[in-house]
């Protein structure tokens, strides 16, 4: 593994950078439950960063201790070369990180165009009179924001549907939405919460193409969660496995592939309680 | 022009006045109710509280003058100077801010994801408290209020005359219709042309859109709730100190101008709950409703005094028939 490189090349050829964020010992307990125990991993930059684990492994909450909707009992979250200290989602936000949910969270009265639009929320700088009046400044960031906001619409092939309120879109476009307007904010890191969760092969695979191309593209961090191995192992530059909260595998997806607590896990021969999923 | 016709549009141009301050007091309701899923019940008791405290600035009052003379046997009451109108409006609009950061401080901060009925239940408590403070602040007399740009430029009493006499002329029928009614709602509208520019191109509008719309989501893209709920309550403020005003300079600063909030339920009933749009058009209809009904069904045939129970009458029939109001959101069941 390429842990002490400061960057590298993959075989497809996209470059990867110096590690960007650093989660180190990480426990997270609700009540006397350990939902994340004493789990260390890091995420480059410009690579495309799997956890993966079955149902109940704490992977979501991983996510979310990312992503500042859960503040972690124990361990030191690492952004960019700093510690970063307890913060509220909006901040860790601010500080652009951008996520989705797996039960999709959207602005549903709102068109799509509009939902894209507040991804650029925290690219809005001018004042709030000169935003009202429509002058100068304010009218060049409206004019540059709609461009990335348009530019991300084409890429993500949703234009058809650019005035459509969203609560009246398919489940799949919804997601595809999400991540539009997850990307319209720039992001240093892309929190992904089982983008293919609840679709169809047709939709995964768009999905999938989707997400290589964001990363292709655009040199977006990418960090996703997902618990169908196959998926994954074909996206990810690497992958940290989670099970029971704990981690049992980190590498490369055939490293992970070839690990003998990983396949257990997924068999179901380590625990007799695991549950066929 | 027929007699009994020209009444009848009379009425309806003064039932459309009194719709206007309905739905200014109905906004403030709106604006927190979609933001924060809040029904402020102490909209009523803000404008009251924003009112006295314009007049109290306004006068040069000394604040809380009764409990700091009783505590340190002092004689204060006046300043003894006149500030004017519009820096006494900066000051209460500061004011107002204040109070909707305390708000959001001291009671809502602690009742996040509480039922809607907890929530609702403290702006009654929320309602008493201010009346009590305001009371303590300012004293409980019914005071005067005008605004005044400069000498002798204040808010205009009265009829206008030259509506009067213009129609008088044109139509052999002279309309009689307060100027304040007329200010009222010129403000009025530039309030709501204000508010929706707001909520549609400014980055804080947009905020707090999302804010309305989806919790999560907005904290994803970066926006602090906690900042938006102090904003709405800000701007809830800044709408019931117009509202307070305009009131306040019709009928006096009385502590019965509180029990105009009930009088924006039927309103808000008809419009909707979430709709500023709404919020308007359903003072304007219990306006002109009421004053209608009154002159034309009310005082010949019923006795009068059915201003005080029409609007909720309407407000009841449009329950049946159209829960969610004229414009708010549908309310539909998944099953």
């Amino acid at each position: 593994m390429k842990d002490t490189a400061e960057s590298y090349v993959t075989k497809d050829g996209r470059t990867i950078g110096p590690v960007v964020m650093e989660m180190k010992n990480i426990t997270l307990r609700f009540g006397g439950v350990e939902a994340i125990k004493d789990i260390s991993f890091d995420i480059r930059e410009g690579e495309i960063r799997a956890i993966i684990g079955p149902n109940g492994a704490g992977k979501s909450s991983m996510l979310n201790v990312i992503s500042g909707f859960y503040v972690p009992q124990e361990g030191e979250v690492w952004y960019k070369g700093s510690r970063r200290p307890a913060m509220k989602p909006f901040e860790v936000a601010q500080q652009g990180i951008a996520r989705t949910f797996q039960n999709i969270a959207l602005f549903e009265g709102m068109s799509v165009l509009d939902n894209v639009m507040t991804g650029r929320l925290t690219h809005m700088k001018t004042g709030m009179l000169s935003q009202m009046l429509w002058r100068g400044a304010a009218e060049r960031e409206e004019v540059e924001n709609r461009e990335v906001a348009e530019k991300i619409i084409d890429f993500l092939e949703i234009q058809a549907i650019r005035k459509t309120p969203v609560a009246r879109l398919p489940y799949g476009l919804k997601k595809r939405v999400e991540l539009a307007r997850a990307l319209a904010a720039e992001p240093s890191i892309l929190l992904l919460d089982e983008p293919m969760a609840g679709m169809n092969v047709e939709e995964k695979e768009d999905m999938s193409r989707f997400i290589l191309d964001v990363n292709d593209e655009f040199g977006t961090t990418i960090a996703l969660i997902e618990h169908d191995m196959g998926v994954v192992m074909d996206l990810s530059d690497r992958v940290v496995v989670m099970d029971y909260g704990k981690k049992i595998g980190d590498g490369t997806p055939h490293e992970v592939r070839n690990n003998q607590a990983v396949i257990d896990a997924y068999l179901g021969v380590a625990h007799d309680e695991e549950d066929a999923t | 022009m027929n007699e009994q016709l020209a009444f009848t549009i009379e009425v309806f141009a003064n039932g459309l006045m009194a719709g206007v301050l309905y739905a200014l007091v109905a906004l403030g309701f709106v604006l927190i109710y979609k933001a924060s899923g809040i029904f402020n019940y102490a909209q009523g008791v803000m404008a009251l509280f924003a009112a006295m405290t314009l007049v109290g600035i306004q006068n040069g009052q000394v604040p809380f003058a009764h409990l700091i003379n009783a505590i340190f046997g002092t004689d204060l009451h006046y300043f003894g100077w006149d500030v004017h109108s519009f820096a006494a409006i900066l000051l209460t609009v500061v004011v107002m801010i204040a109070l909707a950061w305390a708000v959001q401080r001291f009671v809502f901060r602690h009742l996040v994801g509480q039922e809607p009925i907890i929530l609702f239940m403290a702006t009654i408590g929320l309602a008493y408290f201010l009346e009590g403070v305001a009371d303590l602040m300012w004293g409980s007399e019914l005071k005067a209020l005008n605004v005044c740009a400069a000498e002798g430029t204040c808010l205009p009493q009265g009829m206008n005359e030259w509506l009067e006499g213009t129609t008088y002329e044109a139509l052999g029928y002279g309309f009689f219709i307060d100027n304040l009614d007329i200010v009222a709602s010129i403000v009025a509208a530039i309030l709501v042309v204000g508010l929706v520019i707001f909520a549609q191109y400014t980055k804080q509008g947009r905020a707090m859109r999302a804010v309305a719309d989806d919790h999560q989501a907005a904290l994803s893209v970066g926006v602090s709730l906690n900042f938006i709920w102090i904003l709405v309550w800000s701007l809830a403020g800044f709408v019931a100190l117009v509202a307070g005003i305009m009131w306040g300079a019709k009928s006096g600063v009385q502590f019965s101008l509180s029990l105009i909030a009930l009088k924006a339920l039927p309103v808000l009933m008809l419009g909707g709950f979430t709709s500023i749009p709404g919020a308007i058009v359903g003072g304007l209809i219990i306006g002109v409703g009421e004053k209608l009904f009154e002159f034309l069904i009310g005082a010949p045939f019923l006795g009068g005094a059915t201003e005080n129970w029409f609007a909720y009458m309407l407000a009841l029939v449009f329950l049946v028939f159209r829960p969610q109001g004229l414009f708010g959101e549908r309310i539909i069941e998944r099953v």
